[in-house]
């Protein structure tokens, strides 16, 4: 089985031309562009069944409702939860780190406790630390990575000690490495520790088991995974998330409000205060039955085709001239391929890339440490998706030369 | 390519390629600010030695793209042998020629007649950054820097 040759006509975005070509979009670490179906069925909802939920007794009411709550089952099972009461909406993946930091992190951390993350962090999984840290006085330690772009945990044993919290990405957002996250996660709780998961470029692309990962707690988001964006998910283990406080107070979160207090609501709508991004919701339950439609590890084996495709044709044609970050071998890594070529600015690579209507991505990519461990100030990002096909890796390819011829110094 | 060209002259790449006024001074005595693009990553470190209200000398370090390594460059040589006035005159005219016209109610020296323009020179050429947006930017950094260690220095 593979995916559908036709797969791009799905996506209404990526039939348009831009500056007289016809679009090569390669940014969907960034986000994903989004299939017919979902942009429907969110019009859908505006147009027929528009109500707020879990108040209203009217039919319109119920039906939105019972919308927003299948979408949240269908998330439950596309990523191995036990129920769907696990599931938490989010903003995004963002929120989702501030919400396990501010919630557990506010009631379980001090002075002599270390939070353990890795150099490979998007900024959402360093800052909310950060922030927590300079009121809670912990430690937050960084496992560092080796030369090819993988963690380097042959001292894992010795970074644990003290650590309650192991924070880390299942994979980067830079390199595409694929961490090892049940041996890590396994180390973690045999120091005691619990283990939360950055699944933002995860999920998206591979068949996701969060018992099999092992992992306690996995933040993601909606919009990398064909869904929209303002709307992403944490899952946590139903009983971890019973024992932490509330995130943001409000509407939806209660079941009592007196004036000396509340009683929260329960799970998992303690965590959702406020009337929720309904459409955005049911658009991501979309999203996640487009993607069980093609078969996650379906979506899986056509992108390690592709990186292989791309990393074989960027280096046959560039040689010395191009170094592509991370780990070499496509089965270890994600389709996301940060390029140095030659000496020409990611920004100028991506100006010159624009003119022919192909969207790579230029910058840091909210990862600044990872940035100065690489000893670079920006990488140029190609990154790909169910709808990318060799044509797309050849247009790139193709207009790197007159970059280099351009810029080259 | 259509367009490219209006936003990479020749002038702008030999900037880029060959930049002036590279290096850094010793500070102190030369004040040191830094200046980044939280967008793309550029980074601008500016040493300059001021005296009597003078840059006597300004040098520039850092990376970054084409557009805020000429801007940079181009500026390096703008301002040396400036006063601290002429220089934030100067750099008014090159924000306004970037589309950013400061507000100010109430400005310390409005235009006048014998407020005449400076010549911008090589500094034209980036004239055409205006039609990239999400460039502009990067052009205006090193101004931006120089304008805050300017500030520093209460000058």
């Amino acid at each position: 089985m593979s995916l559908p040759s036709d797969l791009k006509s799905n996506f209404p975005l990526l039939s348009q031309t831009i500056n007289g070509h016809q679009i090569v979009y390669l940014d969907s670490a960034a986000s994903s562009q989004k299939p017919d179906v979902v942009i429907e069925t969110m019009n859908h909802y505006y147009r027929t069944i528009n109500a707020n939920v879990h108040r209203g007794a009217y039919e319109i009411a119920a039906q939105a409702t019972e919308a927003m709550e299948q979408a949240r089952a269908k998330l439950a099972t596309f990523i191995g939860a036990s129920s769907a009461n696990e599931i938490v909406f989010t903003k995004n993946a963002t929120e989702s780190f501030n919400l396990i930091a501010r919630s557990w992190g506010g009631q379980n951390l001090g002075p002599n406790d270390v939070v353990l993350i890795s150099d490979m962090e998007h900024h959402a999984n360093i800052v909310p630390w950060q922030i927590l840290s300079a009121e809670k006085g912990f430690e937050v330690r960084w496992i560092p990575l080796t030369p090819d772009g993988h963690l380097d945990l042959s001292q894992l044993d010795r970074l644990l000690n003290g650590v309650k919290m192991v924070s880390v990405t299942a994979m980067s957002n830079v390199l595409g490495t694929l961490n090892p996250i049940r041996e890590i996660a396994d180390k973690a709780h045999s120091v005691g520790a619990l283990m939360a998961v950055d699944g933002s470029q995860y999920v998206p692309h591979l068949p996701t088991d969060v018992v099999e990962l092992g992992a306690d707690l996995l933040c993601f988001t909606g919009h990398k995974m064909c869904g929209p964006t303002g709307i992403g998910v944490l899952w946590g283990r139903a009983e971890l998330l019973d024992a932490m406080p509330p995130f943001l107070g409000g509407g939806e979160m209660i079941l009592d409000v007196r004036r000396d207090g509340f009683t929260p609501n329960e799970l998992p709508h303690k965590f959702e205060a406020g009337t929720p991004p309904i459409a955005e919701i049911i658009g991501l339950g979309a999203a996640v039955d487009f993607l069980d439609s093609l078969g996650m590890s379906e979506v899986r084996q056509h992108e390690i085709d592709l990186t292989n495709y791309a990393l074989r044709v960027l280096n046959d044609r560039y040689g010395e001239e191009i170094t592509i970050h991370g780990p070499s071998n496509a089965s270890e890594r994600g389709g996301v391929l940060s390029i140095q070529y030659r000496d020409v600015h990611p920004h100028d690579l991506s100006q010159v890339l624009d003119q022919r209507g192909i969207c790579i991505r230029a910058g840091h990519h909210c990862a600044k440490p990872l940035m100065r461990e690489l000893g670079v100030g920006a990488t140029a990002r190609a990154s790909l998706y169910v709808y990318n096909d060799q044509a797309d890796i050849d247009a790139l390819a193709e207009s790197l030369a007159p970059a280099g011829e351009l810029f080259a110094r | 390519m259509s367009g490219l060209e209006d936003l990479y002259k020749e002038i702008i790449l030999d900037h880029y390629r060959s930049p002036r006024h590279r290096g850094e001074l010793d500070s102190p005595p030369a004040h040191k600010t830094e200046g980044f693009n939280p967008l793309c990553g550029d980074e601008v470190l500016l040493t300059f030695a001021l005296e009597d209200d003078i840059i006597q000398e300004l040098l520039i370090s850092g990376q970054g793209c084409s557009i805020s390594q000429a801007s940079a460059s181009m500026m390096s040589a703008a301002v040396q042998g400036k006063s601290v006035e002429e220089v934030r005159k100067l750099t008014r005219q090159f924000k306004a020629m970037m589309s950013i016209h400061e507000e100010s109610i109430g400005a310390e020296d409005p235009p006048s007649e014998d407020d005449k323009p400076f010549e911008l020179g090589d500094l034209e050429a980036l004239k055409g950054v205006v039609k990239f947006p999400v460039r502009i930017k990067c052009a205006t950094l090193s101004w931006n820097t120089l304008l805050t260690g300017l500030d520093e220095l209460e000058v």
